[in-house]
């Protein structure tokens, strides 16, 4: 029974390889395709979301109660400038 | 800290960049995928073995499109957390859990699915490749109702609760945010569109084999699933569109009177067929605010509240009040805005001095004004008003265009069921043409609804100004450019693949 489920097991492993092998190693204009993905996920991540786009809150405070403080400081202050506090 | 317009502006329009640059990838995606569901689905009934062809050779193309559009709306995720920090902290996890949701239902429905879908044809058997097929379809349009939910959030904010503590904004009733009719109406409006333009898109192809006279038969047969589903999207999108209208018209007020151009609120009142904005109008004048127009009577407050004589109010009511109505005034508003403002920085100041007495009271007054917290920041009350223009001519792009689609995809239904479509040279040129109308009138549809709700990043209570992180505005500038080259760039290779598979035809493919 054990060696039954182990073979079906072995088997649909071997089946889903298989369906991804046999899929990327036909693919004709799949190959152009994934070469533009790459392209683009190295662009947007290793060097836009890299350079250019640091998560602010993450970089500029330590915890979430700095960060909590920070935006409360920022909805708080407004007013000031519009002399209502 | 005061935030300059000029950097909310670049942050705005780097917003709507990208975001619209995502939008002319992923529409077609949501439609495309059902029309091949529906093609597979008659290939397994029938076993005719063209369908196959026809479902594998319109596979391929949505192939293409799911390839470069992947992970384009990623950007708008890195925009959140450098440009608009301020937005993301506060909508907190009412945001975050919606869009968890999607991405994990994206990466395992969609991936998995996807591979069982274009590597399976040989390898698994017709009931569970067509089995995988809907599920893609379902799926993608289940990705696309998260994030939906999340927007329909923005524009009309229920079952959260505000922590004056942490500045974040707590879900309180999961159910409410996810059947929040805004989003639902949204979701519904927004997926239909796609399947429109799906239909316009595989409709126009058809029409240019049809025009080149190659693969007639193939094209008859995509003609025919594509004006079907057309047409039966179409009218479902006049539905949709119907009730998007009319929770515009309970919640969002003023995007409805931008929508319209309608300064001075009226029963029974009409919907400019066609028009022509006067750009000399400006707020509380006696000045028309058309040149020209041509008005269908009572519809608007039809479309609006589903009853002929309902009072659809107007930007200069919703700006001076109108008692009559109950309708209160932005300065009355911002007035209850400031003190909203005010007593947030008194409970955090009493707070800070273990002042709980005065604290307590303090959120007592905050409590009582939070739901007009947005318009304490505003400077002005014109600052409560869309660009009229934008909204107005935006929402009637995108339902002339509708209304030539329904009218498309009747006669070229007829003409496909009679057989007579590849001799109607004329017919095959309006299909073929229509195809960019599509994407103008997706691209129409977003700005309508999220240039219409300026000036708010979370209707009523966050304004975009007090959204956006304190970044140097270069920085946004500069990526700003890198973003409209990157996907300008990804679209010229989505048209140009396109193109090559297209004119290899279904046999070549």
């Amino acid at each position: 029974m054990m060696r039954l489920m182990e073979t079906k097991i072995t088997h649909f492993f071997r089946s889903v390889y298989y369906l991804y092998y046999d899929g990327f190693i036909n693919m004709r204009v799949g190959k152009t395709l994934w070469l533009l993905i790459i392209i683009k996920l190295f662009v947007m991540f290793a060097i836009l979301k890299w350079l250019f786009f640091p998560d602010v809150l993450q970089e500029r405070f330590d915890n979430d109660t700095q960060r909590s403080q920070y935006i409360l400081q920022q909805l708080t202050q407004e007013t000031s400038s519009h002399g209502t506090h | 800290m005061e935030h300059t317009d000029l950097l909310v502006d670049w942050s705005r329009a780097q917003f709507a960049l990208t975001a619209l640059y995502h939008w002319l990838f992923v529409p077609l995606t949501l439609g495309l995928t059902f029309i091949v569901a529906i093609m597979e689905t008659i290939y397994v009934k029938t076993g005719d073995i063209k369908w196959k062809t026809t479902t594998k050779y319109w596979m391929g193309l949505l192939a293409i499109n799911f390839a470069i559009g992947l992970a384009t709306g990623i950007i708008m995720e890195f925009e959140f957390g450098t440009n608009w920090s301020n937005y993301s902290w506060i909508v907190g996890d009412i945001f975050g859990a919606p869009l968890a949701i999607e991405g994990l239902m994206a990466f395992f429905m969609e991936s998995t699915f996807f591979a069982v879908m274009f590597f399976g044809w040989e390898k698994v058997s017709k009931r569970m490749h067509l089995t995988s097929t809907w599920l893609v379809a379902i799926g993608s349009n289940l990705s696309a109702l998260w994030i939906l939910i999340a927007n329909g959030w923005m524009q009309h904010p229920v079952g959260m609760h505000f922590n004056p503590d942490t500045a974040r904004n707590e879900m309180q009733n999961f159910a409410e945010v996810v059947f929040n009719p805004n989003g639902v109406s949204k979701f519904l409006h927004t997926v239909s569109s796609g399947y429109v333009l799906a239909s316009l898109f595989v409709l126009g192809i058809s029409a240019w084999y049809m025009l080149k006279k190659r693969d007639i038969a193939f094209a008859r047969r995509s003609a025919i699933v594509a004006s079907s589903f057309g047409l039966i999207a179409s009218l479902y999108l006049v539905t949709t569109g119907d009730e998007s209208a009319h929770q515009v018209a309970l919640t969002q007020p003023m995007k409805l009177a931008a929508m319209e151009g309608l300064y001075d609120g009226e029963k029974r009142a009409g919907i400019i067929a066609f028009g022509v904005l006067d750009s000399a109008k400006k707020i509380g004048d006696d000045l028309d605010p058309f040149i020209a127009s041509v008005e269908i009577p009572g519809a608007l407050s039809f479309l609006g509240y589903h009853d002929l004589n309902a009072f659809v109010p107007g930007i200069d009511d919703l700006i001076n009040g109108n008692e009559k109505h109950g309708i209160m005034s932005i300065p009355e508003k911002m007035q209850m805005g400031k003190i909203a403002v005010a007593s947030l920085g008194a409970y955090k100041n009493f707070k800070k001095a273990k002042d709980s007495k005065h604290a307590a009271e303090a959120l007592k007054v905050f409590e009582a004004h939070q739901k007009y917290m947005g318009y304490g920041y505003l400077k002005k009350p014109e600052d409560a008003v869309p660009s009229v223009a934008l909204s107005f001519y935006s929402f009637h792009t995108m339902v002339g265009l509708g209304s030539w689609f329904i009218v498309l995809f009747i006669i070229s239904l007829y003409y496909t069921m009679t057989h007579e479509m590849h001799n109607k040279r004329w017919l095959q040129y309006l299909a073929l043409f229509s195809i960019p109308f599509g994407y103008v009138a997706q691209e129409a549809g977003w700005i309508t609804a999220e240039a219409g709700r300026q000036p708010w990043a979370i209707q009523d209570l966050l304004p975009v100004g007090m959204a956006t992180s304190n970044v140097a505005t270069t920085s946004v500038m500069i990526t700003f450019w890198l973003f409209a080259v990157l996907f300008t760039g990804l679209l010229i290779a989505e048209v140009k693949i396109m193109l090559t598979q297209i004119k290899s035809g279904p046999e070549g493919h």
